[in-house]
């Protein structure tokens, strides 16, 4: 399982650092959002500032949809499925590879998003043990829900509108509790955050253990 | 191996293939070749039945056979972003076969010059063709299911193709072989099925021992 | 199975229409006024009933359908059919829920929505399962389309308590003080036919649920059947094709 895992996130990593569609446009589209969030409020800085975090997760989030669907799409597109069967690999690895290498990219999309909100919303960062691990337990758990609802949708037709309706749902308490985290954690009152850290690795052991268990049934369906 | 069951788009089969045998499936198109293929793979759905593939029960066991087999089918399976090499090697890991197949398998398709670094995505229909068959090579499968391998490949890869048939039998593997490509591939076969309407009507209709070495 | 309903379902669609008659003339009729929400309070009377049926039962249904499905002993069609008729009930019902429960809000607060913890949650539940049934619409053999849907249903239950859980935080630490006295709603301290209102309520809304149930689960049986012959013919015309008999 932790071999076939290995390559397989060997692999889509290096199909993501050659073909540069997370640089070129996963990327760009995050930065984007972020100054569309700053027109669409305000460009006072106490507002922006205020609601940071917030934007921050939801940015991550729908690059993250991003990112998951690209995942799959790499598969030989409409053949994902036949594809990863026929590899002969663990389904439980497969999965592994899969959301390893979406949570790889995430934390990479994450650092620049933080420097963006710093830079654009002028927000300061604090607690960086919290920060830190709020973004390991969200960035996991975005990674291996959106996996496993990602093989449902690929190779659909309707996958580009089922993902995202299937996804943000599910995804609705990690958002909650990574924004609330960090801003407990840039307010300087860490007491309020850990409760929602506890939450959102709760999320992710729940949700990594459902897709160890559930991928290799969902990838089968013949 | 043997497989005997019913599937969705198979009325119903019962076959039975030695080691070592190169069975030629024959049939006009929509005759349920190709799902006969897929079927032998795991990938299609299966509706009552059993099959046994390379002492792997395939309803259990899908992962222990497709460890084991190579598919040639019409989609190439190849990663458009990752070079030839990259994609061969894993191929080969993929299977749990050590990377050295891979090299072997680009060196007797003549895939081991400029080729090997270029990206999938930027080769001909034609060499996407011989790379697919290289990665199915990359494998060393003890089954090679090849549906229409002699498509899209020129005459040096056919022979090359014929060749590494031949090689894997000699080896001790089993191939089936579905082409429109009779002569040619009659020519390979220790035997030929004839299918149609998603049955097979009829078999043996080129007797020959098989090529069996040890 | 027959394509009529059964004596019992028809038994039971009248229980049912009869309970439901009765609790309409008591919540209109009978029960008074609340002393601060007047009139809008007879809304209640449906929107408990709709909200217990949609998220404990109907869902609760599903998840559990959903299990037995997935579990190799008790595999049959019959489970997945089950969970899916009833997460459509439930979605219709969650609706309901939160239709009747905006127009009581409108009438008793002056918004027509607010983020409070339950109606959060309610919400998200609402979405959840909307996307359980999309995934279902999606087409695909019988049996990948049970599966899939099976464990789509499972791990959307599994957010269920997390979902809870984060919403009830985040209403108690970021909300001073909502408008919404939960307790002082929902507990029965009130009017002894208004209790009695909301219990018949649930029982006829739970006949209800029974009886939709039944024939949702009968006419995807039926569907069910027509596809399988739709099946064979085809079969049967492709083995004429091989000319074998």
């Amino acid at each position: 399982m932790w071999r076939d895992a290995a390559l397989v996130a060997g692999k889509d990593l290096r199909v993501e650092a050659r073909s540069r569609v997370g640089v070129n446009q996963v990327v760009p589209f995050a930065l984007l959002v972020l100054v569309v969030f700053a027109f669409a409020l305000d460009s006072d800085r106490d507002t922006l500032s205020a609601v940071g975090p917030g934007l921050f997760w939801v940015t991550v989030m729908f690059s993250g949809l991003l990112a998951i669907q690209r995942s799959f799409v790499i598969e030989s597109d409409d053949d994902a499925r036949d594809a990863l069967r026929l590899s002969g690999l663990d389904g439980a690895g497969i999965f592994l590879g899969k959301a390893g290498a979406v949570a790889a990219q995430l934390a990479v999309l994450e650092v620049v998003l933080a420097l963006g909100v710093v830079v654009l919303y002028d927000v300061h960062l604090h607690g960086p043990v919290m920060l830190l691990l709020t973004c390991l337990a969200a960035t996991v758990g975005v990674a291996a829900a959106g996996t496993v609802y990602g093989i449902i949708a690929a190779g659909l037709r309707v996958r580009d509108t089922l993902l995202p309706l299937l996804v943000l749902p599910v995804l609705a308490p990690v958002l909650l509790a990574a924004a609330r985290a960090c801003e407990a954690a840039l307010a300087g009152t860490p007491a309020d955050g850990w409760p929602w850290v506890r939450l959102l690795f709760v999320f992710a052991t729940i949700y990594v253990t459902f897709g160890v268990v559930a991928f290799g049934p969902l990838l089968e369906e013949a | 191996m043997s497989l005997l069951g019913r599937f969705p788009a198979l009325a119903g089969v019962d076959l039975d293939v030695a080691a070592g045998e190169v069975v030629l499936v024959q049939g006009s198109n929509g005759a349920g070749k190709t799902t006969l293929l897929r079927a032998c793979a795991g990938l299609a759905a299966f509706g009552s039945g059993e099959a046994e593939v390379l002492g792997h029960d395939l309803r259990k066991d899908r992962r222990a056979v497709r460890r084991c087999i190579g598919l040639l089918g019409h989609a190439t399976f190849l990663y458009d972003d990752l070079t030839v090499a990259d994609n061969l090697t894993f191929a080969a890991r993929s299977a749990g076969v050590d990377r050295s197949a891979a090299a072997e398998a680009m060196a007797r398709l003549g895939l081991d010059g400029r080729l090997r670094d270029v990206p999938a995505g930027k080769l001909s229909a034609g060499q996407r063709r011989r790379v697919a068959l290289a990665a199915v090579v990359s494998r060393r499968p003890d089954l090679w299911l090849l549906d229409e391998p002699h498509a899209g490949l020129d005459a040096a890869g056919r022979n090359v193709l014929d060749e590494i048939v031949l090689d894997a039998a000699r080896a001790g593997a089993t191939v089936l072989l579905a082409s429109h490509e009779l002569d040619r591939a009659a020519a390979l076969a220790t035997r030929t099925v004839t299918m149609a309407g998603g049955q097979v009507t009829g078999g043996l209709l080129v007797p020959r021992e098989p090529i069996h070495v040890a | 199975m027959t394509t009529k309903s059964s004596p019992a379902v028809r038994v039971l669609g009248w229980l049912s229409a009869v309970t439901l008659a009765l609790t309409a003339v008591m919540a209109l009729v009978v029960t008074p006024g609340d002393v601060n929400m007047g009139d809008s309070v007879r809304l209640l009377y449906l929107h408990v009933p709709t909200a217990w049926l949609a998220m404990y039962v109907s869902f609760g249904v599903t998840t559990l359908a959903s299990v037995l499905y997935l579990w190799k002993r008790t595999r049959s069609r019959f489970w997945d059919l089950t969970a899916g008729a009833s997460a459509e009930i439930g979605v219709l019902f969650l609706g309901l829920t939160l239709l009747i429960g905006s127009i009581w809000g409108r009438i008793t607060w002056g918004v027509w929505w607010t983020w409070d913890a339950r109606l959060t949650t309610t919400a998200v539940l609402f979405v959840l399962y909307l996307g359980y049934l999309a995934v279902r619409k999606v087409p695909a053999s019988p049996e990948v389309q049970s599966r899939r849907a099976a464990i789509v249903a499972i791990a959307a239950f599994l957010d269920v308590p997390i979902v809870h859980q984060s919403v009830e935080w985040w209403r108690t630490l970021h909300q001073d003080a909502t408008f919404l006295d939960d307790r002082r709603l929902l507990d029965p301290q009130i009017h002894g036919s208004m209790a009695w209102t909301l219990f018949l309520g649930v029982i006829a809304f739970t006949l209800l649920y029974c009886w939709l149930l039944a024939h949702r689960f009968r006419l995807a049986w039926l569907e069910d059947r027509l596809a399988d012959r739709a099946m064979q013919v085809a079969i049967d015309e492709r083995r004429a094709e091989a000319g074998i008999s």
